[in-house]
């Protein structure tokens, strides 16, 4: 076996498992959906595992993790762009909790 | 020192190295894709605001078994994917087309099963500007969502089917069958966004 095919059988190998690993976290998103918790803890949880599922996409599947510096480039912006998004939040509670039909 | 190695030495010096090593075209696809996450996470926040801002929101969906199958299809579909990759990088271009195919098939049952999904909500008379369940909010919200990653799949497997097809025809380069996999992977990540926010969480108890 050449070095070549053996590197693609051990890349081969690798993406089974990140897709293993994906499908079980995906699993474990229908598991939290029918947890008797409240809807924001369903939903942080949720998050949480999406977070990790979308990391190991990013990573392994989009190869991000052998380019260093792009890794870098597209994990500030973005966690950036959505960190910005979340300036709003506060008027969405103003309005559930304001509004004449919220008391 | 030659007058070949001169020019390409005169050359080089003038070029300039790509950003992070990266490609043009590669590089041209990762800036769409952060260009793309952040219209879905605006999308995906905007839903959020209202949702928490509307009382009595509805929980409409029952089962979660089409979800849950749109999900493992599109999950296997970056499997596929990747085999493609591997396949045009390891110069098999019979193996790159056939996988990339495959990736299109799925792409297209996961589309199939997504608008057979949104017939019983319309068929329930469920539209974008009406919801049987309450607030007119919520079809506007799903329909939207699920329909602007539903564009994202369907652009997605006409990538895939061209790019394949020029690929085999020796039109395209096994580069080019990596960026559109990166940018069907990134409509798999999407969805794992998607399916809890906009299913889960409206999930009937």
């Amino acid at each position: 076996m050449t070095t070549a095919e053996e590197h693609n059988n051990s890349g081969v190998g690798k993406d089974l498992v990140v897709y293993v690993c994906m499908l079980a976290l995906a699993g474990i998103q229908f598991l939290i959906a029918y947890q008797d918790i409240s809807a924001s803890q369903m939903l942080v949880r949720m998050l949480v595992v999406a977070i990790v599922e979308a990391a190991l996409a990013l990573l392994f599947f989009m190869h991000l993790w052998e380019n260093r510096g792009l890794k870098w480039f597209v994990l500030i912006f973005t966690v950036a762009v959505i960190v910005g998004l979340q300036y709003g939040w506060t008027d969405s509670f103003r309005l559930l909790d304001g509004a004449p039909w919220a008391k | 020192m030659s007058q070949a190695e001169v020019t390409i030495g005169g050359h080089s010096s003038l070029m300039e190295e790509p950003t992070f090593s990266v490609p043009a075209k590669k590089m041209a696809m990762w800036l769409f894709i952060i260009a793309d996450t952040a219209t879905f996470a605006g999308c995906l926040v905007a839903y959020g605001f209202i949702r928490n801002a509307t009382p009595n929101w509805p929980r409409p969906f029952h089962s979660i078994t089409n979800v849950a199958l749109m999900t493992l299809i599109l999950l296997t579909s970056s499997l596929t994917m990747l085999f493609g990759v591997r396949s045009a990088q390891n110069g098999n271009k019979a193996g790159a087309f056939r996988w990339t195919m495959i990736t299109a098939v799925a792409g297209i049952l996961f589309a199939t099963l997504h608008i057979r999904e949104w017939m019983g909500m319309i068929n329930e008379g469920a539209t974008l500007f009406h919801n049987p369940w309450g607030t007119p909010l919520f079809s506007s919200l799903f329909f939207s969502i699920t329909g602007l990653h539903l564009l994202h799949v369907t652009g997605g497997v006409i990538a895939l089917i061209l790019v394949g097809l020029r690929y085999l025809g020796g039109r395209y380069k096994a580069d080019d069958i990596e960026i559109t996999g990166l940018y069907w992977h990134f409509v798999d990540l999407v969805w794992m966004f998607v399916v809890p926010l906009v299913y889960l969480l409206n999930l009937a108890h």
